[in-house]
Parts: structure tokens; C-alpha cells; sequence
């Protein structure tokens, strides 16, 4: 089995080195946690104030969802690394055939 | 590198999870089971949404008068926390910080808890406020299916996290057991992906109308 | 723990099947399995067609009637051809691409597990009250109304044994992704293990959408909830879509590991490379990408509306493009080929002419307009008869003569598969060829009997005869397995002499391990291009060295086995009066969940053969 470390010769060079690259992972991560966050903020306070209309706010908020579930796949996931093709093919293919059943429920089941 | 080799900080490698042809073939083989778990909740919400606001009579109530917001959104916030906490579990994980990893992992099951005591304690509110029960009209039964599976994939999922905590208590970290974490916090970010879709469609398009 | 034993008492082997991981193994039980179920449906199917062969006849009644055409139904898909070809894929994918193992031994003997006690559940139900009758297809207004408790059987059953096919595809799809042999690229995998992925592919997405429908079936029957209850404001067509959503990949799930075997066939046998390579391969990913996108066809008359009928007519149709490049390039692999005759190539070649006339009645039935007269008559049964024997059944028998050596080290007799072939080919098309008539004449489907003299009465009794000559086919197989098992005349590594892929570079059977040292993939056709080179085997692309295995486990049996009992007390937790019903369930449950447990506790490394013992049985083994 191929070891991935990083390989310097000194082990204690090696873990300061991953050390630093695993906190600024981290540091992503709690950014996009926090931008997690305020999009939820902001489709609740959509909701809650009484202005808009559900033509507007229907759309806003499942883009805001989207957007928000990209980042937990991606970040928290790690789908954006590398060797994640075959997670990758077949989240997207779950999407599609998902997607195709939910538009089908929504359009020709109707009486 | 064998599995059930004792570890140590300088042995430890970058991404632990893949070390071990059993580790990346869990790794791949879960992904694949969270894509086929994708298409079960897309199965679950086509049904919701065909049946929602389906009742027999007009006197039952409807997604609008059921729903509030402070207690969504309080599910919510401890569920997306709880997301970032077991971020942090996997990233102390990386580090060779065991006693770290578990103690995050355990703050991730006591959100999980709470977020499952709330959602009781909502089934509970309405049926006994609005007599909204399981068998009441297709719109319930649809809805306490979606939300009810949510619920079951939180309390197995903190089974398992739970269960994988006691367990490697006392063996701490090696490479047979690292993939069992990192796959346990893929299976609780999934939970929490789902979450989003739910409180999205189900909470706030039902407020909506 | 040694497969090497000579001879073991009955005790020790039945032990041995009990608790293995080995997929070689766990193919065996599949296929034994599998090859039960198939029996039990064409009785099934025999008692149909005897009903059938005369009018106003009374062997049957009605709703006995009903009851076995379900169980026909359900049990040749679900118990059958799929188990079948689950045990085929479990026992040569793995070699094909060489590899000494599946990615989970585990999971994939759980896999065998599930789907045995969820078939031997659903089977129990003649003995407990009545099988289910409302079709295979179970439609939801008729399946709730119906009485007693056949449905739930069906329902339980196949959740179960539906949990075990979806394990078995997650399981072959790691395997190919991640257990190839050096060299072994996407592009240089045979087809049977091509089409296996894309079968494995489609079981991942096509079996949730079944899973949830099972139990919204279940908490509407056993639990008070009101799905499918138009009267509650529940949707009874919800469940055709979920059912067929599920239902037309499942064909697909069928069919295309029908293709790969006749692929290998058709190559190995007409001692030339397969024509078009990679045009299969895209047109097999192709057909599991449409297969999802054409459900609604089978609901055409259900008034889904001109649009949607337009758009899933057109997209059933485009289908019959990626099969046509398939049936093109195996007439083009037969071409110029110095063909054997043996009997795996006369099921494909029977195949070829069988398949194509169930795929243009698939044509036929996809324009929606014409559908609406074609619709519930026998003309569907024929043709779906057409695609599922004339595709399936046809592979199943091929494969079984082709791999038998491969599983169990010895040939079938060829004169005997001959034999079974001509009997099979001709009763087939005697049985099912009237049957497009008998539709088009305005037979309905799934009718317990009809009445004389309005011109159906000759068309029957020629499809019962041809029925009876199928069956005769089968026990023509079934005693040239036993006459061979008993003769167990061993043969080498490449039995047909012509052997293009890997399995036939090993051992028949291939030792537990499968291979010594992995083997160095050098293009398509691996073992043919090291014979070519006037090489006997294969190149190691490792050195030798231990051999890591998996333990044996009794725990796969009995998760199992707590679903079982647990089914039990779901189904009659329903009943009046029942008190016993939510203790057997939490008691089955804490069966499967304890177990589960007890295994995630320990540590289990599985153990390693040492390079010493592998040299010893250096004559068993990979001369690699």
C-alpha cells in the first residue's frame, strides 16, 4: 500500500508542517460554517417577514439550500479533494434520478 | 502498513481514513451508499410534496397552521453545529489527538440528543394540539414519514457514533479504526444535508403556503 | 480454517457454507438458492398454464389462481433471475478483473443472507393463510384491499430480501472500483464485469425508491396510514410510479449481465475479439442512464397526460438505439469467427433472434397511442416473456454451462446441454409466440380461464404444450448436473480451450485466494494476449508474499435471521386481539441490532496465508 505522506526525511518537520495545513483546513471550515449559518439567517428571515411573496420566496430559499448543501459536501465532505471522483459520479447520479422523481411527483401526479 | 499496527505520532499519515485497502474500500463503498440514500429521501420528498395539505376534510389543519419558527430554527442551529463539531472531531483526528477527537465526538452526540428531544417533543405538540397524528390524513402520514426517517437516520447515527466512541476508549487510534470515524461523520454531515432540504421544503414552504 | 480439506463430514461443510465469506462460495449458494426458487416458479407457471389449457377449466380456482401468478412473478424476479445472476457475477467478476476477494466478504454473505430469509418468508405465506394475489406488481388500490395477510408477506419479504441486493450491488461496485489488478484499466475489463458495474449502479439507485414504497405499502396495511387511500386524500397512483421507478431498471438490472455473458460467450466461442469493445461499453452505460428516464411507459393508460406520454414514448424508443448497437456487434463478433458450436454458443445464438423480437415489441408497446389497445393483454405478456426468457433465462442456462467448470471444476455433459437447449428453445417459442396472438385477439392478462369457442381455445392449448416441453428442457439440466456431480471428472484451467479472460488463467475451481501473486493486466483479453505470446499463464505483477483473508462469520445469518423473526411480528402485531406481535418484533430486532453490535465491538483482522504455504501448493495454485 503507497504511503501518502509528505515525506521530508524528519518526522517532526513532516507533523509541524501538516499540523499548520490541517488548522488552516480548519480555519475553512469554520468560515464556511459560518456562511452556513447566516444563509440559514437569511432564509428564515425571509420567511418570517411578511413582505415578499411565495413566488419570490420559494425560489430564494431552495437556492439558498443548494448553495448551503454544496458547502457541506464540499467542505465538510471533502468532496473538493482529490480522490473523490467515483463519490462524486455517483452523489450526482443519486441527484439526477432524485430530481427526476420529485419533478415527476410535482408535475404528473395530479388528480 | 497493517491495520492493527500500534501507532504513534510520527507514524500517523496525512489522511489516516485511506491507509488500508479495507479503509478506502469503506470509504468508497459509503459514498455510494450515500448516493443511494440520496435517491431514498428524494423518494421520500416527491411524496411528501404530492401529498401535502391532503386531507379528507377542511377542518384538519395544513402545513401553515402546524409549523413555527422559533422551534425550527432552534432544530436547526443545533444541527448544523453539531455538523461542525464532528468537522472538528475528524480534524484532531488527523492530528493524532485522540482524547480531542472523542471529546468532540461526545459534545456532537449531545447535540444530536437535544435536536432528537425537540423533534419528540414537536411530534408531540402536534398531535396533541392539533390531533395531526400518523394516521389522520395522507398529508400527516407523509409528513411524519419524511421527518419521522430524518429522525431514525439521527438516533442510528448517534448509536453508531456512541458505539464507536466506548469502543476504541481504550484501544485509541490506529488505522483499522480510522475509517469507522471518518465514515460516521460523513453518515452525521449527510443527516445534516438532508436536514436542509427538510427545513427548507417541508418548514419553510410550508409557512410559505 | 482450510479449504484444502479433502473430506469433511456433512456437519463440517454445511458449517463451512453457514459462515463463509468467500464469494466463490457464497456463488454456490446463490446459484443452489436461486436455482430452488426458479423450480418453485416454474411450477408455478406450470399450474398456470395447465389451468390455462382448456376453456372453462377448473384445475384451479380463481383465486388460487391469482395467487400463483403473483408468486410466478414475484418469485422468478426477485428469487430468481436476480439471485441467479448475482451468484454468476459473485463467482467470476472478482476473477476477472484480478482480484482475490470482493471489497466486503462480510456484507456480501449478510447480502446472501437477507435475500434467502426474505424469499423463504414471502414463501412461507402458502402455508400461513394464503400467498399474495394482487400481482407482482401489487398495485395499491387492489393490494389493500385485499384480505388476509398474502400482501404483507410480499411486503416484508421482499424489504428484506431487498436489503440483501442492495448490499450485493454496493459491494460489487467497490470491488471494481477499487480491487482491479495492475493494468487492469475501466477500458480493458471484460463486459461481464462491465455490465455487472452498471447493473450494481442501477441496483444502488432503483432499489430506495422500492424501499420506500415497500413501507409506505406496510404502514398503510399494517400501521393506519393513509398513502394510497384516496378517501384520506392519499394518491393510489404513487405507488405505480415507485413501483416502476424501481420496476424498469430492475429489467435493466436483468438484462444487462444477460448481455455480458453472452459477450464473453459469443467472443470465447467465435475465437475472436469482441467486435465493437467500446461501443458496448457505451452502449450498456447508455441503456442504465435511459433505463431510468422510461417508467412511465408502463403506465401509459393511466392518464398521465399527452405530454408526459410523448416524452417517455420517445424516451422508450431511444433505448432500442444502444440495444441495436449491442445486437449488431455481436453479429459482427459471429462474422468470420471460426465458430464452435458448443452449448453455450446455441444459447446465444438462439438469444440473438429470441431478444430482438421481445425488443420490438418493446417498440410496439412504447408508442403510446398503440399501447392503449396493447394494454393488460396477453401481447404484453408475451413480449415481456420474450425479453425476460429469450434475454435472462436463455444467459442463466448459457452461463451455467459456460461457468459450471470455472465453479465447480468439472464439464457438464454437452450432448445432455444440447438436448436441454432444443427442448427449452422450441417450447419456448411454442409457449409464448401464440401468446402476442392471443393478445392481440383480446385475451386480457392474469385471466383465471375463459370461455369456448371465441378463437382462443387453440392458441392456449399450443402454449401449454410448449410450456411442458420447457419443463422437460429443465429436467433434462437438472439431471445433467447431478450425472455430472456424481461422474466429477476434474478438468484444467481453460477447459474450453479458448478462454480469453482471467478466470481461465487460474484453477477450476480457483483456490480460496484466488490468486498467488496478482497478475499483470496487459490489455483486453488479458489471458489471450499471454497465450498468443506462447506464454502458459499469466505475468505476477507482485512478488510473492502473504496473503491477507477474511475470517469466516456466523453473524451475516443471523442479523438475518433477527429480520425474519422480527417480519413475523410486524405482520400480526396488526391483527385483533394480538398481544404477541410487538414483543417478537422488538425480540427480532434486538437479534439483527445486538449482533451488528456484538460484531462492531471486536476487533476483527482477518488472518494471513504465509508465502511458505503458498509455495507448497505451488501445483493448486497460479503458475504466475
Amino acid at each position: 500500500m503507497t504511503n501518502e505522506q509528505l515525506n521530508s526525511g524528519n518526522p517532526r518537520v513532516d507533523i509541524e508542517y501538516r499540523r499548520k495545513k490541517n488548522a488552516e483546513e480548519m480555519k475553512h471550515q469554520v468560515i464556511s460554517f459560518a456562511l452556513m449559518i447566516f444563509l440559514t439567517l437569511v432564509a428564515f428571515v425571509a420567511v418570517a417577514y411578511e413582505g415578499f411573496s411565495g413566488w419570490f420566496i420559494v425560489p430564494f430559499i431552495l437556492i439558498l439550500a443548494v448553495v448551503q448543501v454544496i458547502f457541506q459536501l464540499y467542505y465538510f465532505m471533502h468532496m473538493s479533494n482529490e480522490g473523490h471522483e467515483a463519490p462524486k459520479l455517483f452523489m450526482y447520479s443519486g441527484m439526477v434520478v432524485g430530481f427526476v422523481t420529485i419533478i415527476c411527483y410535482m408535475t404528473i401526479i395530479w388528480w | 502498513m497493517h491495520a492493527e499496527e500500534k501507532m504513534t505520532l510520527e507514524k500517523w499519515p496525512a489522511s489516516p481514513e485511506k491507509q488500508t485497502l479495507e479503509g478506502k474500500n469503506k470509504f468508497v463503498g459509503f459514498w455510494l451508499f450515500l448516493g443511494g440514500e440520496t435517491v431514498l429521501f428524494a423518494s421520500l420528498f416527491a411524496t411528501y410534496l404530492a401529498l401535502k395539505d391532503s386531507v379528507p376534510n377542511s377542518d384538519m389543519p395544513l402545513a401553515k397552521d402546524l409549523f413555527e419558527i422559533p422551534l425550527v430554527f432552534t432544530m436547526t442551529m443545533i444541527l448544523l453545529t453539531s455538523s461542525l463539531t464532528s468537522v472538528y472531531a475528524m480534524y484532531h483526528m488527523k492530528n493524532f489527538n485522540f482524547k480531542k477527537m472523542q471529546l468532540w465526538l461526545v459534545i456532537t452526540v449531545l447535540l444530536g440528543l437535544s435536536f432528537l428531544g425537540l423533534e419528540i417533543y414537536e411530534f408531540n405538540h402536534y398531535v396533541h394540539e392539533f390531533g395531526h397524528t400518523f394516521t389522520s390524513s395522507a398529508f400527516s402520514s407523509a409528513f411524519y414519514t419524511l421527518v419521522g426517517f430524518h429522525g431514525a437516520h439521527v438516533a442510528f447515527g448517534l448509536a453508531w457514533i456512541l458505539a464507536l466512541v466506548i469502543r476504541n476508549n481504550k484501544r485509541g487510534l490506529n488505522l483499522y479504526n480510522a475509517p469507522k470515524f471518518y465514515i460516521a461523520s460523513l453518515y452525521w454531515h449527510f443527516i445534516d444535508v438532508v436536514w436542509v432540504f427538510i427545513f427548507t421544503v417541508v418548514y419553510l414552504m410550508g409557512m410559505v403556503g | 480454517m482450510s479449504t484444502i480439506a479433502q473430506k469433511r463430514g456433512f456437519g463440517a461443510v454445511l458449517w463451512e457454507y453457514l459462515t463463509t465469506v468467500d464469494h466463490k462460495k457464497i456463488a454456490h449458494l446463490y446459484l443452489f438458492a436461486g436455482g430452488f426458487f426458479f423450480i418453485l416458479g416454474g411450477i408455478e407457471a406450470m399450474i398456470i398454464r395447465i389451468q390455462l389449457i382448456k376453456p372453462n377449466n377448473d384445475f384451479v380456482s380463481a383465486g388460487l389462481f391469482n395467487e400463483m401468478l403473483t408468486m410466478h412473478g414475484t418469485t422468478m424476479i426477485f428469487l430468481a433471475a436476480m439471485p441467479l445472476l448475482l451468484g454468476f457475477m459473485n463467482a467470476i467478476m472478482p476473477l476477472q478483473i484480478g482480484a482475490r476477494d470482493v471489497a466486503f466478504p462480510f456484507l456480501n454473505s449478510l447480502g446472501f443472507w437477507l435475500f434467502f430469509f426474505g424469499g423463504v418468508f414471502l414463501n412461507l405465506s402458502w402455508f400461513l393463510g394464503g400467498a399474495p394475489d394482487a400481482g407482482w406488481t401489487s398495485y395499491a388500490s387492489l393490494s389493500l384491499a385485499s384480505e388476509g395477510h398474502g400482501i404483507d408477506f410480499y411486503v416484508l419479504g421482499l424489504q428484506i430480501s431487498g436489503f440483501g441486493t442492495l448490499m450485493g450491488g454496493i459491494n460489487f461496485l467497490v470491488t471494481i472500483i477499487n480491487m482491479r489488478a495492475p493494468g487492469m484499466t475501466y477500458m480493458r475489463m471484460p463486459l461481464f464485469t462491465w455490465t455487472t458495474f452498471v447493473a450494481s449502479s442501477l441496483i444502488l439507485f432503483a432499489f430506495p425508491p422500492l424501499t420506500v414504497s415497500i413501507f409506505m405499502m406496510m404502514f398503510d396495511r399494517l400501521f393506519g396510514s393513509n398513502f394510497f387511500d384516496a378517501s384520506m386524500g392519499g394518491n393510489t397512483i404513487i405507488w405505480e410510479h415507485f413501483f416502476w421507478i424501481f420496476g424498469h431498471p430492475e429489467v435493466y438490472i436483468l438484462i444487462l449481465p444477460a448481455f455480458g455473458i453472452f459477450s464473453e460467450i459469443f467472443a470465447v466461442f467465435s475465437r475472436k475479439r469482441l467486435f465493437g469493445y467500446s461501443s458496448m461499453v457505451f452502449a450498456t452505460v447508455l441503456i442504465g442512464f435511459l433505463g431510468f428516464m422510461v417508467w412511465a411507459h408502463h403506465m401509459f393508460t393511466t392518464g398521465l397526460g399527452p405530454i408526459a406520454n410523448a416524452i417517455f414514448a420517445v424516451a422508450t424508443m431511444a433505448i432500442a438505439v444502444p440495444t441495436g448497437i449491442k445486437i449488431f456487434n455481436w453479429l459482427f463478433t459471429l462474422w468470420g469467427g471460426s465458430i464452435k458450436f458448443t452449448t453455450p454458443m446455441l444459447w446465444g445464438i438462439g438469444f440473438i433472434p429470441s431478444f430482438l423480437m421481445g425488443g420490438v415489441t418493446g417498440v410496439m408497446l412504447g408508442a403510446a397511442a398503440a399501447d392503449y389497445q396493447y394494454h393488460d393483454t396477453y401481447f404484453v405478456v408475451a413480449h415481456f416473456h420474450y425479453v425476460i426468457v429469450g434475454g435472462v433465462v436463455f444467459s442463466l442456462f448459457a452461463a451455467t454451462h459456460y461457468y459450471w467448470p470455472k465453479m465447480f471444476g468439472t464439464m457438464l455433459n454437452e450432448f445432455l446441454g444440447k438436448i436441454t437447449f432444443v427442448l427449452f428453445f422450441i417450447g419456448f417459442h411454442l409457449t409464448f409466440f401464440i401468446q402476442h396472438f392471443l393478445g392481440l385477439w383480446g385475451m386480457p392478462r392474469r385471466i383465471f380461464t375463459y370461455l369456448p369457442g371465441q378463437g382462443l381455445d387453440t392458441g392456449n392449448f399450443v402454449s401449454t404444450i410448449g410450456a411442458f416441453l420447457m419443463a422437460a428442457g429443465v429436467i433434462v439440466i437438472l439431471i445433467n448436473i447431478i450425472m455430472t456431480s456424481v461422474k466429477n471428472e476434474k478438468v484444467g484451467n481453460d477447459p474450453w480451450g479458448d478462454g480469453r479472460t482471467l478466470e481461465w488463467a487460474i484453477s477450476s475451481p480457483p483456490p480460496f485466494y484466488n490468486f498467488k501473486q496478482l497478475p499483470l493486466v496487459r490489455g483486453l483479453d488479458a489471458y489471450w494476449i499471454e497465450k498468443m505470446e506462447g506464454k502458459k499463464g499469466m505475468i505476477p505483477a507482485e512478488p510473492l508474499g502473504d496473503v491477507h483473508m477474511p475470517n469466516n462469520s456466523f453473524v451475516p445469518f443471523v442479523i438475518s435471521l433477527g429480520l425474519f423473526i422480527a417480519a413475523f411480528g410486524v405482520m400480526y402485531q396488526a391483527d385483533e386481539g394480538n398481544t404477541w406481535g410487538i414483543p417478537v418484533i422488538i425480540l427480532g430486532l434486538a437479534i439483527t441490532f445486538g449482533s451488528m453490535l456484538a460484531r462492531s465491538l471486536r476487533d476483527d483482522h482477518g488472518y494471513h496465508i504465509h508465502k511458505e504455504d503458498l509455495m507448497d501448493d505451488n501445483d493448486k495454485g497460479v503458475k504466475a
